[in-house]
């Protein structure tokens, strides 16, 4: 797709930056920053992850076993915030710190100290989210937000401190989320290296661009949607109470405007990456390159419009169901555009099927079965019955997680080498797909069945007839959640040592990131390549 | 964008953001710590504020020395542009949150409520709500025709004299320049004066508080949120004014200047929604 000239990088003048720990906390390099933003993803992953395995011990059998329900809930709620705000949207933005400006030739990101800046926000809202756990053990507060992610009103006007530590961990990743995306829309537009134009832009970068303009326009309506919480928590003001005239719906419609948005948030990164492993491992062109460029539009766009699908029971007149009905069904056409590019990038092509492939095929066919899911939802009829079932709780994993988070690791193994300069145990990341491959499946498909035969999610205990299904469900769980050590392990080995990568890594690898040297040197392109 | 870029600026490491992510812990833990009535809370707060206030100076004294040492040129300052335009596209839609919920009680959930029941004497589903309100405090909603209408006309005047002071930078008319600055500084006070004067009036004479059923929660939400834009916007300003008293800009260099200016207009525009739309109709 792009040939670029590279004149020599031999002038980087690395200007005495920082060793030790001071390079990490005050660096102004994308790499630094993005490797920063990875390693805080999978630590929060694996924060979250033992969150869940909690919630699925106590569901390993019917009845009350380990733990009250209040703190049942609040693991749900933190565990959903932590998986999406602190694990998949910086595994993502990482990504893009690193990649995007070695894909189109820049010396670096536009804003380089508010991008040190957007990374360093995180800790302290992760901090401010787990924080209640901790005071109540000393006897402070009653423990973390008990509401769900969602923090729907009235519980959440009602709950205990959590509730404001919640809000205010949101506005730290908010702010952090739009400093970035700014960060991000300024780059792609301005640092281009001469000759890249826009539509010569790597997929990935596209899928970002329209991620960073979905968040700038989302995100804050969430902080205006907490802020609401906070004052009539605090303030005295009814925004969401019917005794002065407010509405608790109101919350639901502020919260999904941001809320359905963020689905695709997560997930356009991750079809981002796609084009570019299937191409490599296929060894043809990406097909379609167009054709995905305006899907991306296309989705972002209809995402904003689409939000009240997420509670079709709660009450709204027929033509509003009709509508947020079609406009939801239509979004799986530019959808279905996008899964028809994958299909055609890899049909007659000579694959082979190294790890980051292996993610990359199980990413399109169990994130096929998330969306296909997603269409029975979104029909008002059944989602009447399916609403707040397990089914739901299915639905979205095979989504954000065979979709985003196998996405991203196939993300994650295809880039690896080039940002360590070594290549990952090969023997072990193919190990490592088929366990998550295998023991996701083990864990969700139950839960459709569950779902379909009527079991509400976010209830700590259940009737007998669901045992075995949750006994299934869970035993998947604690392999998927096992899992996941040795992928940590073949990051840190490859991080370590291992065989040396080449620059352009695998033999069908195209793009600028792959005529850098594997590391890539500090300063990506001091002089920026000329893209013919 | 495309044509041959010379070097691009990356600056050096840097200890504020990190600093200022802490303050902004500091501050964000002490005031949930204080709204829950623990009394550390308010030292929290004042150790995270103080750490914000020093890392401004620091931070923006940073930008303005490497900004007047002629380290930024064409391309970074395009980036800036683009940065300011995007951050304000975000501040749009934090307003279009409170917009969009005005909207809401104001459509959907007031007029339903009376189908329902009246919720207190004298509800009569319609905008804006009065009357004895939630917990029988009763309120009136502010008028559109007194202070409001003084405001929009102070607000619409320093719209013009940012943009005077404007055409006397690009004439290197240096006199024009901090005068029309120094006036639209002094436009901003004024309008918060007055807004600080309307709500002691809202307060003590019509009952209406942040209690005041929705009409109080949209009408202090929104214009609060607006006033402490334009607080900001006036501390901003009055930075661009010392900064072109000392000589700093120039007729084809000023980022700083223009980033402001945008800023103020995109208030301006924001009070011209709230005053059609919260106060008048």
């Amino acid at each position: 797709m792009t040939t670029a000239t590279v004149s020599t990088h031999d002038d980087h003048h690395d200007h005495g930056h920082p060793s030790g720990i001071k390079r990490w906390l005050f660096t102004t390099n994308h790499k630094d920053i993005g490797t920063m933003y990875m390693i805080f993803a999978l630590i929060m992953f694996l924060v979250g992850g033992m969150m869940i395995m909690g919630v699925r011990a106590e569901l390993f059998q019917p009845g009350m076993q380990l733990m009250k329900p209040e703190f049942f809930n609040q693991l749900i709620g933190v565990h959903a915030l932590i998986m999406i705000f602190a694990a998949l949207m910086p595994v993502a933005t990482g990504m893009a710190n690193w990649l995007i400006p070695m894909m189109i030739g820049a010396p670096d990101m536009a804003l380089p100290r508010l991008n040190n800046w957007s990374f360093w926000l995180l800790p302290p809202a992760a901090t401010l989210l787990v924080m209640p756990f901790i005071l109540a053990l000393f006897g402070v507060g009653t423990g973390a937000v008990a509401t769900g992610w969602t923090l729907y009103a009235p519980l959440s006007v009602q709950g205990g401190m959590g509730v404001d530590f919640a809000i205010f961990s949101i506005h730290l990743l908010g702010i952090s989320s739009i400093l970035a995306s700014i960060n991000v829309v300024v780059t792609i537009l301005n640092m281009r290296a001469p000759g890249m134009t826009m539509m010569k832009m790597p997929l990935f970068v596209w899928a970002w661009l329209i991620t960073a303009f979905l968040l700038i326009a989302t995100i804050p309506v969430l902080a205006g949607a907490v802020t609401m919480l906070l004052t009539d928590r605090h303030f005295d003001t009814h925004f969401f109470d019917a005794a002065g005239g407010g509405d608790p719906i109101l919350f639901q419609h502020l919260f999904w405007f941001f809320g359905h948005p963020e689905v695709y948030i997560l997930l356009l990164p991750i079809w981002g990456f796609m084009p570019h492993i299937l191409s490599a491992f296929a060894r043809k062109p990406i097909y379609g390159h167009k054709a995905q460029v305006y899907s991306f539009w296309a989705i972002g766009i209809m995402s904003v419009i689409v939000w009240a699908h997420h509670f079709f029971t709660v009450g709204m007149p027929i033509p509003a169901l009709l509508y947020f009905m079609y406009s939801t069904m239509a979004i799986s056409l530019p959808l279905a555009v996008l899964f028809f590019c994958w299909i055609a990038t890899i049909w007659r092509g000579s694959m082979t099927f190294e790890t980051p492939m292996l993610f990359a095929l199980g990413f399109v066919i169990l994130f096929g079965i998330g969306g296909l899911t997603g269409l029975v939802l979104a029909d008002v009829a059944a989602d009447a019955q399916y609403h707040h079932s397990y089914f739901v709780v299915a639905h979205f994993h095979y989504t954000l997680f065979a979709g985003g988070i196998m996405g991203a690791m196939a993300g994650v193994y295809f880039w690896l080498p080039k940002f360590t300069g070594h290549m990952y145990d090969e023997k072990l990341g193919k190990t490592h797909f088929w366990l998550t491959a295998i023991s996701f499946n083990l864990t969700f498909i139950p839960q459709f069945f569950l779902g379909l035969a009527g079991m509400p999610r976010r209830i700590p205990d259940y009737a007998l007839q669901f045992t075995e299904f949750n006994m299934i469900s869970s035993l998947g769980a604690f392999a998927l959640g096992l899992s996941q050590l040795l992928f940590v392990y073949i990051i840190i080995k490859c991080a370590r040592g291992g065989e040396k990568a080449s620059d352009r890594v695998w033999e069908g690898a195209k793009g600028l990131e792959f005529t850098l040297p594997s590391p890539p040197p500090y300063h990506s392109f001091t002089t920026q390549p000329v893209v013919k | 964008m495309t044509e041959t870029q010379g070097h691009y600026y990356v600056p050096e490491p840097s200890r504020y953001p990190i600093m200022v992510s802490g303050g902004i812990f500091l501050l964000a833990l002490g005031f949930i710590l204080k709204i829950n009535s623990i009394a550390i809370g308010q030292w929290s707060m004042l150790a995270g504020f103080l750490l914000i206030l020093y890392v401004l100076f620091g931070w923006f004294g940073t930008v303005i020395g490497e900004s007047e040492g002629g380290r930024y040129h064409k391309w970074e300052d395009h980036s800036f542009r683009w940065g300011m335009v995007w951050f304000i596209a975000s501040e749009v839609m934090f307003f279009a949150a409170f917009f969009g919920a005005l909207f809401y009680v104001r459509e959907f959930s007031v007029p339903s409520l009376l189908d329902t029941q009246s919720l207190w004497p004298g509800y009569a589903g319609a905008w804006p709500i009065s009357g004895a309100g939630p917990g029988g405090k009763a309120f009136t909603p502010m008028g559109a025709w007194g202070i409001p209408a003084i405001n929009t006309m102070i607000l619409l005047t320093s719209g013009a004299t940012v943009t005077w002071a404007h055409w006397g930078l690009l004439k290197n008319n240096r006199t024009q320049l901090i005068a029309g600055l120094f006036l639209t500084v002094a436009l901003g006070i004024s309008f918060l004066t007055l807004q600080a004067y309307e709500y002691h009036h809202a307060y003590t004479e019509l009952g209406l508080t942040m209690g005041a059923g929705v009409y109080g929660a949209t009408f202090f939400m929104l214009t609060g949120f607006h006033g402490f834009h334009v607080t900001l916007g006036t501390i901003m300003l009055i930075v661009i004014l010392f900064r072109s008293m000392k000589g700093h800009f120039k007729p084809d260099s000023h980022f700083g200047f223009e980033g402001v200016a945008w800023y103020w207009h995109f208030v301006d525009v924001v009070w011209l929604l709230l005053f059609v739309l919260v106060y008048w109709l």
